[in-house]
């Protein structure tokens, strides 16, 4: 049954993201929330597919807005993660 | 379009999320960890708007491009004060754009009832979430627990409320029960953290991250979308990890935290100012004792975020490893500001070398061999109670050492209590010298003398 492979992929996936995230170092702690945080933006696939269809209009105008909020988050967070790994990666320069 | 693309392009973005997140275990490799998120959200992005799925491409194009450019702007304009309060937002958006995926998803005939449910609660509460911890935030709401009489009682009721519906949609598959529990989902969001102080927001803001991770893999089973699943499990462990060690931090349960009303209670202490003399200084003697000091430990805390000390902060660093050959260090607790790592972006951006910023466990050690303890804008993180009151609130929670120093220097506009409401006995000990004022004016008065001392002394030469 599909949803039995979806449940396995979802528990490994949480032992994958535990092993991993217990490696970051806490001086990125703040850029590890926020590119999480844009990464959660995945959710735009999901928006997408909504917003593709062309039988349903009230399904197809939630999904779009869907793709706007979601598309915000993730220029937005890849963004602003880019600008506070710049302000670490300074100090090797110098 | 072959049927194995998009399965494939999918597992190589998931492995490049994962490889995205791993390289955060150095700074030297984050830029290029945030470089491959960036090339695995395009990929996963390309590959199904041009998918079969997509009858109609250019809306929905039309649409991201939009939000990126608004996206983008706002990140590049943000100033890095508000950097908690933007990544708040950004994680409200992201919650909010899964709520309206599982009202689109509903009303296409979708019969994955349950997991739509799910997505669209936890979508919400992050939704509604991330805009109070915004508020607060922001200052537009005030940063202190929230509370009103039986509060508990009326979330409690909430909840049972929301469950109760959602067994009646699920159950009886009326939309109307859909509709009504994704506003309870909404009202619950703010319950959960209105009664959440200021300085608990490092736990609010990685729950709530963590909250829409989750998010993603409810609407991944709905659509049965493993690349959802994948990368939803990753953020959402990633924020429940960090909730864990912030929490830890500050000894306390999970359970405490939401509960709320942390520090609200204990005003009988603030108002006792005791009989205790802590004795003040000026940045002058401050000056002096640092000039002569061997090794500096410095504590920053909220309050240096406040005032925007961090450059003169490190001028005054620079200052005394240059002039005076004096070892300097920054000790930052896990819990200190107002998000994970937040005291560390706000060094960096002063341009302080990660080398010489420490944490709590590398440091703590440290402080009985150091001169001066030079905590600027912190206050329960320092204090001896933790260790020694059994009745304080702040018993058990592992704090920064600097009690051990020869000589501490507080930085503080008055002797007003902690976040934890309760006194900090070290304000009163006899190696305890007060600095009343703003952070930034007192330090830029130091290396004002420190300097200037400097060019007397090589004139008498």
């Amino acid at each position: 049954m599909e949803i039995w492979s979806f449940l396995t992929i979802f528990v490994l996936a949480c032992f994958v993201g535990y092993f991993v995230v217990w490696g970051v170092t806490p001086a990125l702690h703040s850029p590890l929330m926020s590119v999480s945080n844009a990464i959660s933006g995945i959710v735009l696939i999901g928006a997408l597919i909504a917003a593709g269809t062309d039988t349903n209009t009230t399904a197809k105008a939630l999904g779009l807005i869907g793709v706007f909020l979601a598309s915000v988050n993730i220029f937005g967070g890849f963004t602003v993660t880019q600008r506070m790994l710049s302000m670490f990666k300074k100090k090797e320069k110098k | 379009m072959y049927d194995w693309q998009i399965p494939l392009t999918y597992l190589l973005s998931s492995v490049l999320f994962i490889f995205s997140i791993r390289s955060l275990s150095s700074p030297k490799t984050a830029v290029v960890g945030n470089l491959l998120g960036m090339i695995g959200m395009s990929v996963a992005v390309l590959i199904t708007l041009f998918s079969p799925y997509m009858q109609d491409k250019q809306l929905p194009l039309l649409v991201i491009i939009s939000g990126a450019i608004i996206g983008i702007y706002t990140a590049l304009k943000v100033k890095m004060t508000a950097l908690p309060q933007m990544i708040a937002a950004l994680n409200g958006l992201g919650g909010l754009a899964a709520v309206f995926i599982s009202f689109s998803e509903l009303i296409t005939g979708s019969s994955a009832f349950l997991e739509i449910t799910l997505g669209m609660v936890i979508g919400a509460i992050a939704f509604s979430g991330s805009l109070i911890a915004f508020a607060k935030l922001q200052g537009i709401l005030p940063s202190r627990a929230l509370t009103f009489k039986y509060q508990h009682v009326f979330n409690f009721i909430l909840i049972s409320f929301c469950i109760y519906l959602a067994l009646c949609f699920l159950s009886q598959r009326e939309f109307f029960f859909f509709y009504l529990l994704s506003g309870l989902a909404l009202i619950l969001g703010i319950m959960i953290v209105l009664p959440i102080g200021g300085a608990d927001m490092p736990v609010v803001i990685s729950l709530l991250n963590s909250y829409s991770g989750w998010a993603a893999v409810g609407i991944g089973f709905s659509i049965g979308n493993v690349l959802l699943i994948i990368v939803g499990s990753l953020v959402g462990a990633s924020g429940a990890i960090l909730s864990y060690i912030m929490v830890k931090a500050m000894n306390r349960s999970l359970l405490n935290v939401l509960l709320g009303g942390f520090g609200s209670t204990q005003d009988h202490n603030t108002s006792t100012p005791t009989s205790q003399n802590a004795k003040s200084g000026s940045p002058q003697d401050a000056a002096f004792i640092m000039e002569n000091a061997r090794k500096i430990i410095i504590v920053p805390g909220y309050g240096m975020a406040v005032s925007q000390a961090q450059h003169v902060l490190q001028k005054m660093a620079e200052d005394l490893r240059s002039l005076y050959d004096v070892e300097v260090k920054f000790a930052i607790h896990p819990v200190a500001g107002r998000m994970p790592g937040h005291m560390n972006v706000l060094l960096a951006e002063a341009n302080v070398d990660y080398a010489n910023v420490y944490g709590l466990e590398e440091i703590n050690h440290e402080f009985a061999d150091t001169d001066v303890a030079y905590v600027i804008g912190a206050n329960d993180i320092t204090n001896p109670q933790a260790k020694n009151d059994p009745s304080s609130p702040l018993y058990g929670m592992p704090i920064l050492d600097v009690a051990k120093a020869k000589t501490i220097f507080f930085v503080k506009r008055s002797l007003s209590t902690g976040y934890a409401g309760t006194d900090n006995p070290l304000f009163y000990a006899p190696n305890t010298i007060m600095l009343y004022g703003d952070a930034k004016k007192i330090t830029e008065e130091i290396v004002r003398y420190l300097e200037k001392n400097k060019g007397s002394a090589l004139q008498s030469l």
